[in-house]
């Protein structure tokens, strides 16, 4: 076990250069050359030349892409164009409201799907199943920035029950589990878990539809044993698939945070992200790309680790 | 109805004979294979000897079983001899001419003298082809025209007893076992070959049908004048196919004799056990003491010596010294060999026969 | 010596019943039309597409002429059906129009990931070995990206346009699509068909016609199709960022980019191009489940 744990290690890193390899590629496949967005559009040709020089853009690429993995691994990931703060602060400040909204989705995604997937794939063809069915079908086709949409409609517009964007009351207080900060959680929270949930629960259905066909069922049941004793076999044998689902969707997670942290103004990675767009500040960018990539690649390996933990016949080498 | 090859308009040429009928048809020398397991991380490998120095030879017209335990090695050698998984060291020699050995391999023609048949399984024929275009597929590959390939593919169909009329547009999916079997057959056959290994052919199917597939395998080596490499785990099967038969243990053959010879006097212990755990259909030769205890080894780290000695009855402190070579067990040449101490006159093994003056005074 | 098992066979034929010959394909089409739901899916589809493609026939308005009396108009006005976009051009029309960027923008990534991912996964399923590795550790680090967010990077990166839109989605499919592909390669090559086409003698290029891609391209072809669900909603979300095609254009991304602001004004047209990009992901949901189900081998 010690020893797949460090090959496993070991595997993703070379993953994790490629990785930043194509984070740090983003900023060359940018039409241009990326010093016309740093300088002023009035900027002299000497201008031009010193800012090259100044951020080294004038030596060979892979020297360029070393120079700027060494910067990031010590937290410089260079200036923000848009506001002149460093990325490393913005993206930061970022990671935390981030955190927030993943950590409420996230549970909310995988206790609903946990629950609709093994009441569906227990009670199967009944019409409990069919209605989980229906909600898991829309769930995985929802286009969550409409259904974020939607969700402030119904609930800010026309009902006028919950605030329609913002992450709280004031910006400046941090973020505080008091109703004014929870109310503002509540929306951007159904809309990023809806795709998870779905997913999860369709997995976890597939997989106790799976267990329950096994022959070890049928003898357990002939030897008698209770339901409950039977649905923990159940779950404990469909448990690291839904594992498995449930870390990737919480990757996935992350990239829907961009449109759905851009409906909400939730000032997280995602809106941060969105708004390096916007304002094409690809320092910006690149950093933010950076962090959540490398977060999404060490996630995978804590999923894998864990998968093999529960289960030592799925070990990926 | 009955199988008749002589009029049927065989679209491939056959593959000629060169060495004439004392050559072997195919002699196969220290055939080698070895399997890594995992790369350990540390550069530390684990290694299986899947086949370790493996030689033997099948003559014109003749029939070799291969018979052995599962896991011993036995359908990695006919995998190595077809060429198909690439050996580590040893040679293949077919009618005097290299077939192939680790750096080359035949070209052209004369690769289709060697044809595999497997044991029936749902990825055995195409799915998604008809029986017709499966048996057509070999001989358009050596050019014949699309055409003639399918009427071939007809007539071979009627030959290994499946109506064309019937069955030519059939996909597997609509066949029984025994009926995928014999298209298996026919698709080796389409090709002309000379030698066919067929590995466990009859192992999924019911007895009833096992017998019938065996038939069709008897009359068509008799009419088509092929060879044939049967490997098998089932000692009535090859008992009743086989003129010659080779016995495996992880690996290594311990022993090889005609047909007759080793179901009469088999001389390694190995066999010996393997005979015994025969299930017979008489109630009164009924045994119920296990032949064999244990495990077979782990072929990772296998037995110094002779590889048997950790099960063998009659294992003794030369087994454990050094592995005992193939060696022939009678003056006559009647290619009796076995690997084991105990049958070795002179071995220091207390069973081993005393050695007889004849032959000391021819060696001395 | 034994000249009567022609007959035997035939007597073993009783036991399994006599079936029509129909070819594969016939038998999946078969089997998906007798499946409602996926029928109904498939028909709203092609309703949808149909209108997207005859648009100049069947939309009853220009799709660009504003008209102020008309802003957020509500839905049921007499030349505004569905209702009337913050400059007064016509909902319905603008729907129907926008099928054409909106769903091509969902089906050409895809499409591409099915060339390139294919082409790659089932190159290194069949070469095996170190081919094998360069490219699947290639494709992982493509994986090591959450999806929506490396096409929202690239097309970020490449700024706004379809092309540059098509482009970032296709990076997003094709690691899958090639995932997929060799996984299912690998597996075919190594059943004895393939094994016993290679002792035969025939050359490598003519056993991945006629051995492996009749046998691989149907599980690839409906992995592909469900992506596409997948892909229409990423195509309309980078539309949605603005990093589609540019404002006058027609697209359900755009439109309901432009109507969220007027969400206290008339909420309900603001939701109805996001209603359509649902419906069409819904429905190739539905009809990729069903060829999956029709394709399934029952014994």
């Amino acid at each position: 076990m010690l020893l797949y744990v460090v090959r496993r290690i070991l595997y993703a890193v070379p993953i994790g250069i490629g990785v930043t390899f194509i984070v740090f590629s983003l900023v060359h496949i940018a039409p241009g050359d990326p010093i016309s967005a740093l300088l002023p559009n009035e900027a002299t040709q000497e201008m031009v030349d010193e800012a090259r020089r100044e951020f080294g853009l004038d030596r060979p690429f892979l020297v360029q892409y070393a120079i700027w993995l060494g910067n990031a691994a010590v937290g410089n990931l260079g200036t923000s164009i848009g506001s002149g703060r460093p990325v490393a602060t913005e993206v930061m400040s970022a990671v935390g409201n981030t955190f927030i909204l993943a950590t409420s989705a996230g549970l909310v995604a995988c206790i609903l799907g946990f629950l609709l997937g093994i009441v569906a794939g227990l009670w199967r063809d009944r019409p409990v199943d069919h209605i989980v069915n229906l909600i898991t079908i829309s769930g995985v086709s929802v286009p969550h920035y409409w259904l974020a949409i939607m969700l402030v409609i119904v609930f800010a517009v026309d009902l006028n029950w919950l605030p329609p964007l913002g992450i709280g009351p004031d910006r400046s207080g941090g973020w505080r589990p008091d109703w004014a900060h929870i109310s503002h959680l509540i929306l951007p929270t159904i809309a990023t878990a809806a795709i998870p949930m779905a997913v999860i629960a369709r997995t976890l259905r597939a997989s106790v539809v799976d267990v329950l066909d096994q022959d070890f069922i049928t003898t357990l049941r002939a030897k008698g044993l209770r339901r409950q004793s039977v649905l923990w076999h159940v779950i404990r044998n469909a448990l690291p698939t839904a594992l498995a689902v449930m870390g990737l969707q919480l990757g996935n997670m992350l990239g829907g945070s961009v449109l759905v942290e851009t409906v909400f103004a939730w000032p997280g990675t995602g809106f941060l992200l969105a708004s390096a767009i916007f304002q094409r500040d690809l320092p910006l960018l690149q950093g933010t790309m950076l962090v959540l990539s490398m977060f999404f690649v060490f996630l995978n390996l804590v999923v894998d680790l864990v998968q093999s933990a529960t289960d030592p016949r799925i070990r990926r080498t | 109805m009955t199988v008749d090859f002589s009029r049927m308009q065989a679209p491939l040429p056959l593959i000629e004979d060169h060495g004439g009928p004392q050559q072997p048809l195919l002699i196969a020398s220290g055939l080698r294979k070895e399997f890594r397991l995992s790369d350990g991380l540390f550069g530390g490998r684990t290694v299986v000897h899947a086949v370790d120095d493996l030689s033997l030879t099948v003559g014109k017209g003749e029939t070799v079983g291969i018979v052995g335990e599962s896991g011993c090695g036995k359908s990695t050698a006919a995998r190595l001899i077809a060429g198909i998984t690439p050996a580590d060291d040893g040679e293949i020699i077919f009618d005097g001419e290299s077939f192939w050995t680790p750096r080359a391999r035949i070209d052209g023609e004369r690769r289709r003298a060697i044809q595999m048949v497997f044991q029936d399984s749902a990825s055995s024929l195409n799915p998604r082809m008809t029986l017709t275009e499966t048996l057509a597929f070999g001989p358009r590959a050596h050019g014949v025209s699309t055409e003639k390939a399918r009427a071939y593919a007809r007539d071979l169909l009627g030959a290994v007893g499946l109506p064309p009329a019937r069955f030519a547009e059939r996909y597997p999916i609509q066949l029984s076992g025994g009926q995928r079997q014999r298209v298996n057959i026919a698709r080796a056959l389409a090709i002309r070959p000379r030698l066919l290994i067929l590995d466990e052919p009859v192992s999924a199917l019911d007895k009833s049908v096992e017998a019938q597939v065996l038939n069709l395998l008897v009359d068509l080596r008799d009419q088509l004048g092929l060879s044939y490499l049967f490997i098998s785990h089932d000692l009535n099967v090859v008992r009743y196919i086989a003129d010659r038969v080779v016995v495996m243990y992880l690996g290594q053959i311990v022993e090889e004799a005609s047909s007759a010879d080793i179901f009469a006097a088999p001389r390694h212990p190995y066999t010996r056990a393997l005979f015994a755990s025969k299930p017979s259909p008489d109630p009164r030769k009924r045994v119920s003491a296990p032949p064999l205890t244990g495990d077979p080894p782990d072929p990772v780290n296998p037995p110094s010596g002779c590889r048997f000695r950790t099960r063998c009855p009659i294992a003794e402190s030369v087994c454990a010294a050094s592995r005992p070579p193939l060696a022939a067990m009678d003056v006559g040449g009647t290619g009796h060999r076995a690997a084991c101490w105990a049958a070795l006159p002179g071995s220091g093994h207390s069973l081993s026969p005393r050695v007889p003056a004849s032959v000391l005074g021819s060696v001395q | 010596m034994h000249g009567t098992f022609g007959e035997t066979a035939d007597a073993e034929t009783a036991i399994i019943p006599e079936m029509k010959h129909h070819s594969y394909s016939r038998v999946v089409l078969g089997r998906f039309m007798r499946q409602p739901v996926a029928m109904t899916a498939a028909g709203i589809l092609l309703v949808i597409i149909l209108a997207a493609i005859f648009a100049n026939y069947v939309a009853p308005a220009d799709p660009f002429q504003t008209r102020v009396a008309r802003r957020l108009a509500e839905i049921g006005t007499p030349d505004r059906w569905l209702g009337g976009d913050e400059l007064g051009r016509d909902l319905l029309s603008r729907l129907i129009y926008g099928g054409r960027i909106s769903l091509s923008m969902a089906v050409l990534p895809v499409a591409v990931g099915l060339f390139v991912g294919g082409l790659l996964g089932i190159l290194a399923g069949y070469a095996g070995g170190r081919t094998n590795m360069a490219i699947m550790r290639a494709m992982d680090v493509f994986y090591a990206f959450p999806s929506i967010l490396l096409a929202v990077a690239i097309a970020g990166a490449l700024g706004p346009g379809l092309m540059n839109a098509v482009l970032a989605l296709s990076m997003v499919f094709i690691p899958p699509i090639a995932r997929m592909a060799e996984s299912v390669t690998t597996q075919v090559r190594s059943y004895e068909f393939v094994i016993a086409a290679r002792l035969s003698g025939a050359s490598t290029a003519r056993i991945m016609r006629e051995h492996v891609l009749s046998n691989v391209a149907g599980p690839i072809l409906v992995f592909a199709s469900s992506q596409v669900s997948v892909s229409i909603i990423a195509a309309s979300g980078l539309s949605f960022l603005g990093l589609g095609v540019a404002p006058p254009n027609p697209d359900w991304g755009l439109m309901l980019s432009a109507l969220r602001q007027s969400i206290y004004v008339n909420p309900w047209v603001a939701a109805l191009p996001g209603a359509m990009i649902f419906i069409c992901s819904v429905c190739f949901n539905l009809v990729s489940d069903g060829v999956r189900r029709a394709m399934e081998v029952r014994r």
